[in-house]
């Protein structure tokens, strides 16, 4: 009990963390904050109920006021923007990117780390965020997404990364990653 | 770790949490029914002027955070003139400008401990449901202290990849850096432990 609560808030806090430290630089110099990636880590290392829980975590202390978010924005307000879609959908993301890592084993676990983060992180968040977008813009669909589709191709990157990283820290401490704890 | 609530003290800050968020949701959620351009138009002068009350200082901070919508207000307003409709595209960057606005005034004016209490209080038919409340309540404390701590561990290996490399540091920071934030979760737990666990016996 101690140890799941202990693990949860420290994971949102990191979640808060990747989006404070300066961003990332990522392949095509495009700086990139790396909360989302922290989502989708979420997810891939907690697995699907304890990540769920330290995205809510995160995103419930964004609401009652605290910078967290990239940039050191955070407040009610984000709730009204038109990026509002992103943050709601960010503890399903997770979810479901747990939920993936916990029911597929028997491949290599980056890789299935990297599609639960695509699926997760990817699928699921974007189409929350493309709808927060067109109801806040006033546009269909279809518009939405089109505005939110530059940002793809540095979630696949980040996807990757999550990936990469999971199956690195299982390497560094066996037993450390709850998603696959008893494999 | 600092709130983004207002150090400007104003009469709003006084006022009882709740009704300030039950406020905020049938504001919000009146504004999107709006539909003449002079209506959403009064709102938004309304909201500002609210902002301009507590006096110069309480204003910039505010408008400060909602000048970050610039981006999006350039894409609406921009996108409606292309279709030959601007006051259309006007229209809804002033009422997001509005909703925007609203829900920062109140959390400019609560504070984080009046907000924490309004989760307490709306947690409590779930605590009669025989669930566990104070793991969320010292779950929130630890993410709040324990935020500027890993911001600082974050600092120190950054600094650590420059004493040794002439590149930036990059994403794999992130590795030793997620390994150092789960002993911490592990010295955390213990801690919690020493000190007698989650489980209270005043609450059973």
């Amino acid at each position: 009990m101690e140890r799941n609560v202990a693990m949860i808030a420290l994971f949102a806090a990191l979640i808060a963390v990747l989006g404070l430290v300066p961003p990332i630089i990522l392949a095509f110099g495009v700086p990139v904050t790396a909360q989302s990636l922290g989502v989708m880590l979420a997810g891939t290392v907690l697995g699907a109920r304890r990540g769920v829980m330290a995205v809510l975590l995160f995103v419930g202390l964004v609401a009652l006021g605290l910078p967290l978010l990239a940039g050191g924005r955070g407040g009610l307000g984000v709730f009204a923007s038109p990026t509002v879609g992103y943050l709601v959908g960010f503890p399903v993301a997770a979810f479901v990117t747990g939920w993936i890592v916990e029911h597929w084993r028997g491949a290599n676990l980056a890789l299935v780390a990297g599609f639960a983060a695509v699926v997760g992180g990817i699928g699921i968040d974007h189409a929350f965020g493309v709808v927060g977008m067109a109801v806040v813009l006033d546009r269909s669909l279809a518009e939405a997404a089109l505005l939110t589709a530059a940002f793809i191709p540095g979630d696949l990157l980040k996807a990757a990364i999550a990936g990469m990283l999971t199956a690195a820290l299982a390497r560094a401490r066996p037993g450390s990653v709850p998603s696959r704890a008893n494999v | 770790m600092i709130s983004l609530t207002s150090p400007v003290e104003t009469r709003a800050h006084a006022w009882p949490a709740g009704a300030k968020l039950g406020g905020l949701c049938l504001a919000t959620a009146a504004l999107f029914y709006l539909d003449s351009l002079a209506l959403i138009a009064a709102v938004a002068v309304l909201i500002l002027t609210l902002y301009s009350l507590p006096g110069r200082s309480f204003m910039a901070s505010g408008l400060r955070r909602l000048a970050r919508l610039w981006p999006f207000l350039i894409v609406v307003i921009a996108w409606a003139a292309i279709e030959g409709r601007p006051a259309h595209g006007l229209g809804i960057a002033l009422r997001m400008i509005s909703a925007v606005a609203l829900a920062n005034l109140v959390t400019m004016t609560t504070r984080l401990t009046d907000m924490v209490d309004v989760v307490a209080f709306l947690c409590r038919p779930f605590r009669r449901l025989g669930l566990q409340t104070r793991a969320l309540e010292i779950a929130i404390a630890l993410v709040i202290r324990m935020t500027p701590v890993l911001l600082d561990r974050a600092e120190d290996l950054m600094q650590a990849w420059r004493a040794r490399s002439r590149r930036r540091p990059g994403w794999r920071i992130i590795l030793p850096f997620t390994l150092l934030a789960f002993d911490d979760a592990e010295r955390v737990s213990e801690a919690l432990k020493a000190r007698g666990g989650l489980i209270s016996n005043k609450e059973t």
